[in-house]
């Protein structure tokens, strides 16, 4: 049987060893590279299907588990496993990096091996991520993926690169060393660095309060919240499409996993008492971020800026809990709000993953990624038009969308926990309408702006692929958001079980 | 009184290295300039040698000899086979950079051949006086080596800084020794730990004592504020002693560390860790602030050096089995970086160009990827950034003092290795983010480029496969 086969290890080490001996091919093959690479970013994710398929939704104990001794005089562990959290993310990272490879084919000119095996390394890291089980393993994953992507944007960013990665790779990395004292302490505490067991774990309230804040403090830089987001629109505007989509569709989700799979579950009783500060958090990145977004020249930092305004309900989402627990007593409003945080995540992951690679598209062609460098875009590239209209619908939570349904949701647990939190969180809807809306106007529709636009040529076939996936992911997730749903509903109702019983 | 003849097995690797330091000495007066590679193999024979009859004559009991002055165990075999591997890579790394400039001469492999006796004798030291002999014999070949280059000012300079405060601290570190002595009577360490743990702690020569040792201690490890020599011998010493000096007497340095303050002074850990934890604090502050600011990648590796010290006293400091384990595993692995770090810098210079600012490392990816992408493992090893052997080792030392409830220094620990990361990733940078106008190819011997391939890879397969090293210190330490 296939699903007994250790896949979960394939598909992290595939990708890893794959992109090294990519690496080794070196730059005199750029074409056997390029084909080596495609061929290793299917296979991870032909190999990762058997998980989905073989995937019990009927249970929230983790499935596909693997487990050997890593390093034995200190405890570690090799464990790894997945739950319905994590397997929806890591089919999401796989099938990115599949678009991600195919979207750097022609334009990546320059080390074409380094930055394949640089994706390829970085999609086996963040599949570790999401399987982990071991804290330390965890952690081991969780911070080698920041030398990937500190390559990605210092070698193939724009001219503000080595600034850009270096405020990514600080920010990120002092978010997380808090943590690992953190990790390091339940060890002793739990005497095992599973995180199962740390799930477990009874802790005091100043305790919790503490370790809470640690991992407040890492995941909040990934996700990113507001005010800790800065990194965010730098690293963007600075890195290649292909390093932006990776950014945006799995690395924040880094942060919202971590919340789920840590913060949640090991802290209930200290995240029921900062879940104010996380709401209000939340609120300012909806609202004031919005803002922000509506007033940027450059696209790519829009959609950054668009980024963390929806990444900001993905963590309002799942901190609702409390307040609605407390409130109405019952949990299955509480878990509409994680349910509808984990679906924002995956859509976003596709949504803003399409936007990016159609900023990509243009910026192939005009080196620009200025809005007024463009405008217009109707007349020269139809088709092309046609998939960034729909994919900024899709931003701007157009029902039909995927977009849509995560976003409903949230609102929809808002009004479970106070009217006010959800008349907040509705402005998106506005906001977000808003600045994608004026987007499209301006460098879609109206007259040819320049001869630049007026020269330009319509998508090919390989662009025509890539975005015409993720419309049919980003429709068929609209209309029957079923298979997601069904995959994380147990887990879901577990994590929220669990939490609503303090630990004190 | 009656005599005993002592057990000579077991210095048997101490005696073949003082031979052939002694025929190498001999042979190479009488060989002709063009014939000096003659004795750089004898000394790397002989070195390899030594570590082979150590694990040959490994003894599967702790064994006092000598009248109880010299120890063999397992920490004290791991300690000695580590310092003899180290000495040989950094002569192999130096060997053609020593020959550029015209220092390959039979002195100086023979002063490192007893330098690597000292550190030996000093590993096994069971009494005072053969701390104090192994230290100085170290001591002493080490201030020579410096002024190898007797017509460069720097080196010169920087040898008779070395000297003077290497004097200095070794009195210090005498003076606390006879302290302890008169307190307790005894040279022995294993008597001296009786009389500790027997005796009033609050004894006033003892504890003076202590502060002298702590002060010698911290000396020749470059803890603040005693790390004032470190930033300009590194820089002033050529590469290749410099590589050298950074590396194998490290190891030494923690075996002083774990023979006075472990094993002989255990009976005071709560007088000792206190002290530790101010020069911990210091060091890791001090090294990767100053290192920040540094242009020249020598100088930058020194402060490194004085951080990564502070990060090591946490092991120490914590006075637990564990916490011991973790600092000698932290010291392997961090002279395993440190001697890829300076041998790559070796391997890129040339004749007339030392390549050790950090401009010269600019490009590196385009003029050579594989120097390059060894580089950066280290790079990112030494700044603990994971899967890389260097997290592994900040995670002992952490896991350690959190263990005795120092939640707080670990705190302060890792807050100051995201500083450090800072100037780490800046070697990065310029290897990968900058274009160089030097486009000269670089050339070394091929036992050279091997050696240090697999150096650097060992600090990735470290990274992945801890489990074994980890379990070595584990088991010696115990």
């Amino acid at each position: 049987m296939i699903s007994d086969w250790p896949l979960l290890s394939l598909t992290i080490w595939l990708p890893i060893l794959g992109g090294s001996a990519v690496l080794f091919a070196g730059e005199t093959n750029r074409e056997g590279a390029r084909n080596l690479a495609l061929a290793i970013s299917v296979l991870t994710f032909l190999v990762c299907l058997p998980l989905w398929s073989g995937f019990d939704t009927g249970t929230a104990t983790m499935q596909f588990q693997e487990r050997y001794p890593w390093m034995s005089t200190l405890g570690v562990y090799y464990h790894l496993g997945v739950d319905g959290f994590s397997l929806p993310l890591i089919l999401l990272t796989t099938f990115t990096t599949v678009l991600v490879v195919i979207a750097g084919w022609e334009v990546i000119q320059y080390k074409v091996a380094q930055y394949m095996a640089a994706f390829l390394i970085m999609e086996g890291l963040m599949v570790g991520v999401f399987a982990a089980l071991d804290a330390v393993l965890f952690y081991v994953f969780f911070e080698a993926m920041l030398i990937p992507m500190f390559l990605v944007i210092g070698i193939w960013g724009g001219p503000r690169r080595i600034y850009a990665t270096l405020k990514f790779f600080l920010y990120t990395f002092v978010g997380s060393v808090l943590m690992l004292v953190a990790l390091v302490y339940m060890y002793f505490q739990a005497d095992s660095w599973s995180i199962v067991d740390f799930h477990h774990l009874r802790l005091g309230y100043q305790e919790q309060i503490l370790i809470f804040l640690a991992f407040f403090l890492a995941f909040a830089v990934k996700v990113p919240m507001w005010p800790v987001h800065t990194w965010l629109p730098d690293a963007h505007v600075e890195a290649p499409t292909g390093g932006s989509v990776i950014l945006a569709a799995i690395t924040l989700k880094v942060g919202g996993y971590g919340f789920v799979r840590f913060a949640l579950p090991i802290t209930p009783d200290a995240a029921g008492a900062l879940s104010w500060l996380v709401i209000s958090l939340s609120l300012i990145a909806v609202i004031y971020i919005g803002l922000v977004a509506l007033v940027q020249e450059d696209m790519k930092k829009l959609i950054a800026y668009s980024s963390i305004a929806h990444m900001g309900f993905v963590t309002l989402g799942f901190f609702l809990v409390f307040s609605i627990h407390e409130n109405t007593g019952e949990l299955a409003g509480a878990a509409l709000g994680i349910e509808g945080g984990m679906v924002q995540m995956i859509s976003h992951g596709f949504i803003s993953g399409a936007l990016f690679l159609c900023v990509g598209v243009m910026y192939d062609r005009l080196h620009s990624r200025q809005i007024k460098d463009y405008g217009g875009l109707v007349n020269t590239m139809p088709v092309f038009a046609a998939f960034m209209v729909l994919f900024c619908m899709a931003n701007a939570g157009l029902p039909g969308t995927s977009g849509f349904v995560g976003e409903f949701m949230v609102i929809l647990s808002g009004f479970h926990s106070s009217i006010w939190i959800a008349l907040l969180a509705g402005l998106t809807l506005i906001l977000g309408a808003a600045y994608t809306l004026w987007l499209v106007k301006r460098v879609i529709f109206g007259e040819v702006a320049n001869d630049g636009v007026a020269a330009l040529e319509d998508i090919n076939t390989r662009e025509a692929l890539f975005l015409g996936v993720l419309a049919a992911v980003v429709l068929g997730l609209g209309v029957w958001p079923d298979p997601l749903v069904s995959v994380m509903h147990e887990s879901v109702e577990n994590l929220v079980q669990h939490i609503s019983v303090s630990k004190l | 009184m009656s005599f005993q003849v002592p057990d000579f097995t077991l210095i048997a690797p101490e005696i073949l290295l003082l031979t052939m330091g002694c025929v190498v000495l001999c042979v190479d007066a009488f060989l002709p300039e063009e014939r000096k590679y003659f004795s750089y193999r004898i000394v790397q024979l002989s070195l390899l040698a030594a570590a082979l009859l150590i694990l040959l004559s490994a003894l599967p009991e702790r064994q006092v000899g000598f009248s109880g002055t010299f120890v063999r165990d397992a920490m004290g075999d791991v300690l000695k086979v580590a310092v003899l591997l180290v000495t040989f890579t950094a002569f192999v790394y130096g060997r053609d950079y020593l020959r550029e400039r015209g220092l390959l001469r039979g002195e100086f492999f023979v002063l490192g051949l007893f330098a690597a006796l000292g550190m030996m004798v000093l590993v096994s030291a069971h009494s005072l006086l053969t701390v104090y002999l192994g230290l100085e014999l170290l001591s002493l070949c080490l201030y020579a080596m410096v002024a190898t280059d007797r017509d460069s000012p720097t080196a010169s300079e920087a040898a008779m800084k070395y000297f003077v405060l290497g004097a200095l601290a070794s009195g210090m570190l005498l003076y606390g020794l006879s302290m302890i002595y008169g307190a307790s009577g005894s040279l022995d360490l294993g008597v001296i730990r009786q009389v500790v743990y027997a005796g009033d702690h609050r004894n006033l020569v003892l504890v003076f004592g202590l502060v002298f040792m702590v002060v010698g201690i911290g000396f020749k490890l470059g803890a603040v504020p005693f790390h004032m020599w470190i930033p300009d011998v590194y820089h002033g010493a050529p590469t290749a002693v410099t590589l050298f000096l950074g590396s194998a007497p490290k190891i030494a340095a923690f075996a002083l560390a774990m023979r006075l303050l472990a094993d002989g002074m255990q009976g005071m850990h709560a007088d000792w860790q206190q002290m530790l934890i101010v020069l911990s604090v210091l060091s890791m502050g001090l090294g990767n602030l100053v290192a920040i600011a540094q242009s020249n990648l020598k100088r930058m590796l020194a402060y490194s050096t004085i951080a990564h010290v502070g990060f090591l006293l946490l092991g120490i400091l914590s006075g637990t089995p564990e916490g011991y384990s973790a600092a000698m595993f932290y010291t392997l692995t961090y002279v395993i970086m440190v001697t890829g770090a300076f041998g790559i810098i070796l391997l890129l210079s040339r004749a007339g160009f030392e390549s050790d600012r950090l401009e010269d490392f600019k490009g590196l990816n385009d003029r050579n990827p594989w120097v390059a992408l060894l580089m950066m493992l280290i790079m990112f090893s030494t700044a603990g950034v994971p899967p890389l052997v260097g997290f592994h080792a900040k995670l002992a030392v952490l896991r350690a003092v959190i263990d005795v409830e120092l939640v707080w220094l670990a705190v302060v620990a890792v807050l100051f290795s995201v500083i450090g990361a800072f100037y780490y990733l800046r070697v990065v940078w310029h290897m990968y983010f900058d274009k160089s106008g030097d486009e000269t190819p670089v050339v070394a011997a091929l036992d050279a480029r091997v050696m240090l391939s697999a150096n650097g890879l060992l600090v990735l397969i470290l990274g992945v496969f801890p489990g074994w090293l980890l379990a070595i210190c584990a088991a010696s330490i115990g």
